[in-house]
């Protein structure tokens, strides 16, 4: 018996990778595959729909587009970059902090550098992967309105997902070395949420500062960067030419891509393992807290309050994983403070950003409550009744949203009253929202598997995005005064009665 | 009006729990008030499903619970106020520091503050946590850990305290103190029952042992009233054990 050849370490990878993806899909039920491949093809149906009216008109655009054609596709490109940067830094964080078959892998005589360069592989691919999945319906309809060339915009996902998945190991890599194992477990997190999110806030602080929108378009189709851009014929535009579909700039940036993930996966491969074994032996001890004399009075319901408040304020992965929604608050505080002194309609356009992003935070927040409860036998044996407890824990959730976002409303309320209760009321509403969602979606896991909270149920995950996606809506159509608001606020009471109806609860 | 306590701090009747086979299956229990019940049986024979249902974790299929009296079923809140339960598996708060767990576990049994913070230092001081007092759990070996719980558990001075299966991963010293803390809360009155597999634990502590198998209490009694029933003469408690399930595995 020989060691293990790449061929079958790649087989393994890719079936536990298959294994967990299909399982996080159907949440370990095998009868729900039938319902979620349903869903699936309806999702890639109707996502070929908005394609089509998105990018539907410039099918036809050719590869010798102007310079203002190919800075829109290179910001697309950059954006697309940027996210998966993103993507991809987390997972190599967790595979270098997730222990799982850490033990099992560098106790057998497989060589580790070639496990280990299977892994990279497999993250890349990964991230290539979903990049595709959701690229594909915009490629699509270019293909089906635009003719074949439009194919060569995949080599560029795919490269685009390539480079993105190198740089990712390399900066992790780098960051481990710098301040080591401990501080790297945060620090990556949080500069995953900036790397991907910092291209898209700096677009659309520009187009703010500039044009008073918050439209990122808006700054790259503006005079105020087109003239200034380099000529279309600098390297620069390669990547963009390639989507165009020409042929050499596609075989370079493919070429590219391909030559930064192979040196990443022989540059890091060998030392892979040595820093998994770093981070998994930190230890976490060693914190002390203030010591305070005393204890205070309070009523279960306040003790499981403030339980949660404080377990809230020192979660690391908390600050890192909400770091991306707080960063996405940025430009409409900027616009807000814009606002002041000059046309203060603009800050009707706040109303449905504030609220989207309050059902995204509660989200995240109430699965920490609820589902991330670490001693759940302590709470379930307290004499208390269960329903005093969710109480509790909704209130400590829709709280800390309250905490967060009332600045930002009171600042409206300054320029607006009328968009601030608008946005106080759509923030509310879409923060129980995805409370209750998540209420009903409800596991038992662990606190610190917070960023695998989506694995645990895709349908509460969806739910959640399209219900605060259809409150901000509700709230901002409210806002400017637009009897359509009746009918998103419909489709958002529409998602939560489905989301109930589809819940383990009642299933 | 003050009603005396009754004799019995734990009364089961009846009980029973299915999975896809049955976990528990008919089960009649009784434990004295002031008592240490051991309770042992194989692997899967039902020990800890009974004991969930009894700390209210899980709703039994049939049967009664009593808990000094209250009927756990009906009235689960006030059989919980004087039941505490510790698990095999420590849970607890990564992000507190045993002074804050036990505030916290304070709050939710609404214990007085003064008198809740003079026995979490007692408890603190007991189990040796005095160190680590104010340092957050997320760093505790599993014995300091199953310390921190034991203390949560105790901190609302309960009547009837259940432990599953508590020296699971202890070191001798940690596993000497936990003895030593239950001991001392039955020589207070308290009432203690425990699972666990470390037969000798078992036939040094307890003041009767029960014995489960196939879901069912096959025997019961002290330690010489199980070897007389097991036909085993001065063997110990393993040889005893072991003759009891498999007498009781050939008649299944």
């Amino acid at each position: 018996m020989t060691t293990a050849s790449l061929t079958f370490l790649a087989h393994h990878e890719f079936r536990l990778a298959w294994r967990d993806w299909w399982s996080m899909l159907t949440a370990g039920k095998r009868r729900r595959a039938r319902i979620v491949v349903a869903i699936i093809t309806a999702f890639v149906v109707g996502m070929h729909f908005v394609a089509l009216s998105v990018v539907g008109q410039f099918a036809g655009i050719e590869p010798d587009a102007d310079r203002g054609t190919l800075v829109i596709i290179t910001g697309c490109a950059l954006l697309a970059w940027s996210l998966m940067m993103s993507q991809a830094m987390e997972q190599v964080t967790r595979a270098f902090y997730a222990r799982s078959d850490l033990d099992l892998i560098l106790s057998s005589p497989t060589v580790s550098r070639r496990v280990f360069a299977v892994r990279i592989g497999a993250m890349a691919i990964s991230t290539m992967m979903m990049a595709v999945l959701l690229a594909a319906p915009f490629i699509n309809v270019l293909i089906w309105r635009g003719g074949a060339r439009w194919w060569s915009a995949y080599g560029v996902v795919l490269a685009v997902g390539a480079t993105a998945a190198a740089l990712s190991v390399a900066l992790t890599v780098a960051l481990f070395r710098t301040i080591g194992p401990k501080r790297t477990r945060l620090a990556a997190q949080i500069v995953a949420a900036i790397v991907g999110a910092t291209f898209v806030i700096g677009l659309q602080v520009a187009a703010i500062l500039s044009y008073g929108t918050l439209s990122y378009f808006t700054f790259l189709k503006s005079d105020l960067l087109v003239p200034y851009v380099p000529a279309v014929e600098s390297l620069i535009w390669w990547p963009a030419r390639a989507v165009l579909g020409d042929p050499t700039a596609l075989a370079v940036v493919l070429g590219i891509g391909a030559l930064l993930l192979a040196a990443a996966i022989v540059t890091f491969s060998a030392r892979f393992g040595e820093h998994a074994i770093a981070a998994a032996g930190i230890s976490d001890a060693g914190v002390i807290q203030r010591r305070r004399q005393g204890f205070r009075t309070v009523s279960p319901k306040g003790a499981l309050r403030r339980k949660e408040w404080t377990l809230l304020r020192r979660d690391p992965w908390l600050a890192s994983q909400t770091l991306m929604q707080l960063l996405y608050l940025l430009p409409p505080g900027l616009m807000l403070w814009r606002a002041f002194g000059s046309n203060s309609s603009d800050v009707v356009l706040l109303v449905p950003v504030l609220v989207m992003a309050a059902g995204q935070l509660a989200g995240g927040l109430a699965w920490l409550a609820i589902s991330g409860e670490d001693a759940p036998d302590l709470v379930a044996t307290a004499p208390i009744p269960a329903g005093f407890i969710i109480r509790a824990k909704m209130e400590a959730v829709i709280g800390s949203v309250v905490l967060v976002f009332a600045p930002f409303v009171a600042a409206m309320a300054l320029a607006s009253p009328h968009d601030a209760l608008m946005a106080a009321t759509g923030i509310i509403i879409s923060a129980a929202s995805a409370t209750l969602i998540q209420l009903w979606f409800r596991t038992q896991a662990r606190r610190k598997h917070f960023r695998r909270r989506q694995t645990s149920s895709r349908v509460a995950t969806f739910a959640e995005a399209f219900s605060s996606i259809a409150w901000a809506a509700t709230a901002g159509l409210a806002a400017a005064g637009h009897w359509q608001a009746a009918i998103t606020g419909l489709v958002a009471f529409g998602i939560l009665f489905g989301a109930r109806a589809v819940s383990p609860k009642t299933a | 009006m003050h009603h005396p306590l009754p004799a019995a701090a734990l009364e089961i009747q009846a009980l029973c729990k299915r999975f896809d086979r049955p976990a528990v299956d008919n089960l009649d229990l009784k434990v004295r008030r002031g008592e240490f019940y051991g309770l042992l049986g194989p692997n899967g024979a039902g020990k800890t499903t009974t004991l969930r249902m009894v700390a209210g974790l899980l709703r039994p299929d049939c049967g009664s619970i009593s808990i000094f009296g209250i009927d756990a079923m009906a009235d689960p809140v006030e059989a919980k106020r004087i039941t505490a339960w510790v698990s095999d598996e420590p849970m607890i708060y990564d992000k507190l520091t045993p002074y804050e767990y036990l505030e916290f576990v304070a709050g939710l049994w609404s214990i007085e503050p003064a008198e809740a913070e003079r026995r979490a230092n007692d408890l603190i001081g007991w189990l040796g946590l005095g160190p680590h007092a104010h340092e957050r759990c997320e760093g505790f070996s599993k014995g300091m850990r199953q310390k921190v719980a034991l203390a949560g558990a105790l901190v609302h001075d309960p009547m009837l305290i259940i432990l599953d299966e508590p020296l699971t991963g202890l070191d001798a010293g940690s596993a000497r103190q936990v003895k030593n803390v239950l001991r001392e809360r039955v020589t207070a009155g308290g009432t203690v029952i425990m699972t666990t597999h470390i037969l000798e634990v078992a036939e040094r502590m307890a003041d009767r042992i029960g014995v489960i198998a196939g879901g069912r209490l096959i025997a019961e009694g002290t330690l010489d009233e199980l070897r007389l029933k097991a036909g085993k003469g001065d063997s110990s408690l393993e040889d005893t054990f072991l003759a009891l399930v498999a007498e009781q595995t050939q008649a299944a």
